[in-house]
């Protein structure tokens, strides 16, 4: 369930975002019809089947041509896409979805229930991602085409935080349900969907050409012609494209944290930091507590004390990140900042290794352990020479380990490092992006991105477990409130940054983001000036 | 003739057997690195559980012995089949024909420019060697030899592309321009223009100290003073006698630098957005992508092996004293 960090994502559009924030919305005059967006692309995504793949890349591009059932608002309430509204039984057992009239596939073929019918039950119940949701689903049917209903065993409170477009991509029944397995179906590579803008063309290293649904369901969307993502893999190049206005969008990491503050301050870039409210990535070094001395708590709270954090924060990720408090993002619901804080202190970090004997030797080392940094980036490496030097102060040897994507996602599934730099998706709610990093049931040794620190707390199962199923949200607050604070205690692993990412616009954009979900959204009211 | 045909028939045969050798230590190499596909995938899922993990490599074909899994590849190199990326969802020849036409086109200009500026220069550096002439085309030749690429690439775009805005800054053509003919032609030239310069521009200088050595060694040589001494005029001894044999280093480097063209070609693909084999050799490696790591490390081996016959067999054009054995 937990997710790189690094390709992290994103955000978008939207309906109903008016009241939050319209970042475009309250700055645009009159949108106007036509013109071509084009797009930063990178890396390049390996396919374009969302239900596969979750890689912010493919999210990015697929999130135009597919559709799930809800989409974000900023502020994560749930809002309609494919379903126009819905209703929860009173036993929080029945989810019933009325769906949007007069929808078809991009192949001319009528959108139906059936589609949503046959997209949960015979291929996201098999994707590691919806799979967890769908275990806590009885029965998907489809009483009338333009009605689904979910029937749950038992209630799951998160359960409408769970339909986003990486989650709940809508694929065609009629293309799908075929002999070929899922995987060497020729439309992952061309999706057809339902979404503002169909797949055209994609050449390879290079581009892929999306252009307007002129049957697109929602009245008078999209306002542009198209959309073109360039893949270009050099980050000097990137700013280039943006700066000389070749490209008009950036996300993510697309544009080097060092470059962010020069390029917001360019006349003709816009930036803002909305649309990864749903992502909410947080960056963390992983702790193997499976091993001397990370399995003693004071170990781990003297390295969250030994570590300048604001320093990170402030000077490596150039306000791309803020300090973490505690496990859960502060765009991510339930967060409580009500939590003990480990602030920049050596001396205090000292004393709690001297308490546990760890006494320097005759190189004044207490501890020598291992950190990976993630693979993913400059900012990971930086960040982990820094800790190096860092925790070196507190007597703390730390060894660099350098590894690819492959070594580094083995090691951290085997258990096979001391320290290892890592971030995941938060989803929106804790009991999807959350728990899965801190429940005993899930520490599962092979399997990279699980509970690796091997964090084990029966009360903070018990409390995980009763937030999800907590019928109102002041239950499950004070659940998640109780929880985080037992979590910041025992810091199962440390956390760094609140990812604080921006997604940087061509002014001639307007409607660049509408919802929690950022660029990854359908972006249908996006548009853009004249020259 | 027949000499020929005896050459190229144990050449090839030779050619064979490196062939095999390459893809058995390919094979091993890929899967010598940490992690596996599958479970790279599975991390890029949204979610990992052991059972989507074990239907993977099922599915890839990694839960069989090894030696299993080398037979099948064997056999399905022996007939150019190089398998399917489950990863990108295509089969890998047909991701290497995408990809390889670009990178074929870059490197074949680049290395047409840089032997011809290469050896130009080279020429014209020894025949005024210890003059500015000399000078100046030896200090430029360093410099085009220490500068990194990458940096290369970035100063001219930063000159050709922001400052005069006379050529694009990455891309292979204008995107959504639907140019046809000439027109295409032309664009594909505008956007290789860059690209093929700066990764062109390190091999010219290579070229080029390596013809001014050589010219400079051979003009030394007895042959090149008798003809002078039998009154051939000094085009003639340049061009028939003194180049002529001073090219054969330049050949021998051209041959061995096939691979490295290939190889260079990553850091100018990634600079200039240039949707070569490079980059897609590169993508493969990190996500673990085996059939198309492999792919492309038959066909880039390929390459070189037949650009090294040919070297060899252009060795008794130039120079009719070597013998094909």
């Amino acid at each position: 369930m937990k997710r790189i960090l690094s390709r992290v994502a994103a955000l978008t559009l939207s309906l109903g975002a008016l009241s939050v924030g319209g970042v475009a919305l309250a700055e645009a005059p009159t949108p106007q019809y036509g013109g071509v967006l084009s797009a930063i692309l990178n890396p390049e995504p390996p396919n374009l089947n969302v239900a596969l793949q979750q890689v912010a890349v493919t999210q990015l591009v697929a999130g135009k041509v597919y559709e799930s059932l809800l989409t974000y608002s900023f502020d994560l309430k749930p809002q309609p896409s494919l379903a126009k509204s819905w209703e929860v039984s009173p036993d929080q057992l029945t989810y019933t979805f009325h769906l949007q009239p007069n929808v078809s596939w991009h192949d001319g073929k009528p959108f139906s229930a059936d589609d949503v019918v046959f997209t949960y039950t015979k291929v996201l119940a098999n994707t590691p991602r919806t799979r967890t949701l769908m275990a806590n689903v009885e029965s998907v049917t489809a009483p009338d085409p333009q009605t689904v209903v979910f029937r749950l065993k038992q209630p799951y409170s998160a359960f409408l935080h769970a339909f986003d477009i990486g989650g709940g991509a809508i694929l065609p029944k009629h293309l799908y349900d075929v002999d070929t397995p899922i995987t060497q179906n020729p439309h992952n590579n061309a999706p057809v969907g339902t979404g503002p803008f169909k797949f055209k063309h994609w050449e390879r290293g290079s581009y892929i050409e999306l252009v307007k649904n002129p049957a697109y369901w929602k009245e008078g969307r999209p306002y542009l012609d198209g959309i073109t993502y360039r893949v270009i893999p050099d980050a000097a190049s990137r700013r280039l494209a943006l700066e000389q206005g070749a490209v008009q969008q950036a996300w993510l990491q697309d544009i080097e944290p060092i470059d962010q503050q020069r390029l917001a301050k360019l006349p003709h870039i816009g930036e803002t930091k909305k649309g990864y409210e749903y992502w909410s990535t947080m960056l963390w070094i992983e702790l193997n507590g499976g091993r001397e001395p990370f399995s003693d708590k004071r170990f781990r709270q003297a390295l969250m004390y030994g570590l300048n954090r604001d320093f990170i924060a402030e000077k490596i990720m150039y306000g791309t990140g803020t300090v973490a408090t505690g496990p859960i993002h502060h765009n991510t619901r339930f967060y409580d900042a009500n939590v003990k804080r480990y602030p920049y202190d050596p001396k205090k970090a000292i004393a709690l290794l001297d308490e546990m004997g760890l006494k320097p030797d005759k190189d004044g080392v207490r501890a020598r352990v291992g950190l990976i940094p993630s693979p993913y980036g400059e900012m990971s490496r930086r960040t982990a020479e820094y800790i190096k030097q860092n925790l070196g102060k507190i007597g703390v040897q730390v060894t660099i380990e350098n590894a690819d994507v492959g070594g580094w996602t083995t090691r951290m599934g085997n258990w096979d490092f001391d320290m290892a730099y890592n971030g995941v998706f938060q989803y929106g709610d804790p009991a999807i992006g959350v728990s899965r990093t801190y429940v005993s049931s899930n520490i599962k040794k092979g399997l990279p991105f699980t509970n690796t620190s091997q964090y084990s707390n029966p009360k903070v199962d018990e409390l995980f477990n009763a937030a999800a199923q907590a019928p109102t949200e002041e239950e499950r607050q004070k659940l998640y409130t109780e929880v985080q604070q037992i979590l910041v205690e025992d810091v199962p692993l440390l956390w760094i940054a609140d990812t604080n990412y921006s997604v940087f616009h061509n002014k001639r954009l307007h409607n660049v983001v509408t919802t929690g979900l950022g660029v990854v959204d359908t972006q249908s009211d996006a548009w853009l000036s004249k020259e | 003739m027949k000499k020929i045909g005896k050459f190229l028939a144990s050449r090839l045969f030779k050619s064979v057997l490196v062939l095999l050798m390459i893809a058995l230590f390919n094979f091993f190499l890929v899967r010598a690195a940490p992690g596996d596909p599958a479970e790279i995938l599975a991390g890029q899922s949204g979610a990992v559980d052991a059972e989507f993990i074990a239907k993977l490599r099922t599915e890839f074909g990694l839960d069989r012995p090894m030696i299993v899994q080398l037979g099948q590849y064997l056999k399905n190199v022996a007939t150019f089949d190089l398998g399917y990326s489950y990863r990108q969802q295509a089969p890998v020849t047909s991701l290497i024909a995408e990809h390889l036409p670009a990178t074929l086109l870059l490197t074949i200009t680049a290395f047409i420019f840089a032997v011809a500026a290469g050896v130009s220069l080279g020429t014209q550096a020894a025949l005024r060697v210890g003059k500015w002439g000399d000078t100046v085309i030896t200090t430029f030749s360093m410099l085009a030899y220490a500068t990194p690429l990458f940096w290369v690439g970035l100063m001219l775009v930063l000159l050709f592309s922001v400052k005069l805005e006379w050529l694009p800054a990455f891309g292979y053509q204008t995107v959504g321009a639907q140019f046809t003919g000439l027109a295409h032609v032309m664009d594909v030239a505008r956007h290789l223009l860059l690209p093929a310069l700066t990764l062109g521009m390190f091999y010219m200088a290579v070229y080029a100290r390596l013809t001014r050595a050589s010219i400079l060694e051979v003009s030394q040589l007895d042959f090149v003073k008798t003809a002078r001494a039998k009154g051939l005029s000094e085009r003639t001894v340049i061009t028939r006698h003194v180049l002529r044999n001073a090219l054969l280093p330049v050949i021998t480097y051209a041959g061995i630098q096939a691979g490295g063209l290939i190889g260079g070609s990553l850091l100018v693909e990634t600079v200039f957005a240039w949707p070569g084999i490079g980059r897609l050799a590169f993508d493969a490696l990190l996500q673990r992508d085996y059939s198309v790591l492999l792919g492309v490390f038959f066909i880039a081996s390929l390459i070189v092996v037949i650009v090294n016959l040919v070297t060899d067999i252009l060795y008794t054009v130039v120079d009719p004293r070597i013998e094909l054995k």
